[in-house]
């Protein structure tokens, strides 16, 4: 009898360690496919456009927010203040580069100059004339292609109360208009934040 | 023209273009194609060599060639399996 109930544990333990090492593989399997599948999430950026909106401020914007997506991130901007003026509808021709207080234009000019009636024209003139002659996207291209990519365009609504914009008055396939909160949800779990 | 060992299924002409043009272009055309096959992207940028690479490692699309002729670069880039 008690070598039979000794043959009987023997066979119990056997078949009991069989069985838990089947199940601790299976666990340890299931934790290292959800590890992974937790690393290759997409990269998060998160551009909040709101000191200007001016042809530069879009181009950095707008040339980020497309490549980030290329490069196969999720990509959301949210356009306050003067950033507004980007999305507004047949604006985009409109958008102008400030050569007052901007040291850093390629044709020098002094303040003194740059303050004078139809200087900011005359520099935005001769930067569009230089984007089309080195054939740079323009800033329709580059809505257009990151509203067709998925890029996020964020109105700010406040933004809208304050400069008196209707949806209408923006351009189309843009998300609805949202708030500071539903901008900070999306930026708390980005990877890149930038502010322009 | 690099001696190929691979077949060419799509040729994209971003010859004469700027950032971030041929990298967006790069993506459209792949986003077309099934994976496995090859893309060959020409482009005059001198960024464009940087970004390839680039575009490569972060995406997983496989750069599997690069060369320069006369100003112009020529990439092969063999696209990933789905993820």
């Amino acid at each position: 009898m008690a070598t039979v109930d000794k043959e009987l544990n023997a066979l119990i333990e056997a078949r009991v360690n069989e069985l838990l090492e089947q199940r601790l593989d299976a666990l340890i399997r299931e934790r290292m496919t959800a590890l992974e599948k937790k690393q290759v999430k997409a990269k998060r950026m998160a551009i909040a456009v709101v000191s200007r909106g001016t042809i530069d401020a879009a181009y950095s914007a707008l040339i980020l927010a497309t490549t980030a997506v290329a490069l196969e991130m999720e990509v959301g901007v949210y356009f306050s203040f003067f950033g507004l003026n980007i999305l507004k509808k047949g604006n985009q021709d409109n958008l102008k580069v400030v050569p007052l207080g901007n040291p850093a234009m390629p044709v020098a000019m002094p303040n003194i100059v740059s303050v004078l009636p139809g200087m900011t024209a005359l520099a935005t003139m001769m930067m569009k004339r230089t984007i089309q002659q080195k054939k740079i996207a323009t800033v329709p291209e580059l809505l257009e292609a990151a509203i067709e990519s998925g890029v996020k365009l964020w109105p700010c609504q406040m933004a809208m109360e304050m400069f008196d914009l209707k949806r209408d008055d923006l351009i189309d396939g843009l998300p609805t208009p949202v708030g500071a909160a539903t901008f900070l949800e999306f930026a708390g779990d980005a990877d890149i934040t930038l502010f322009i | 023209m690099p001696s190929a060992s691979f077949e060419v299924h799509q040729r994209l002409d971003c010859k004469g273009l700027n950032c971030p043009l041929p990298v967006l272009k790069t993506k459209k055309a792949l986003d077309g194609m099934a994976p496995g096959q090859v893309l060959e992207m020409t482009a005059t940028d001198p960024g464009s060599k940087p970004d390839m690479e680039a575009f490569s490692r972060r995406t997983g699309h496989e750069l599997v060639q690069a060369t320069e002729q006369n100003g112009v670069f020529t990439f092969y880039i063999r696209k990933a399996a789905a993820k």
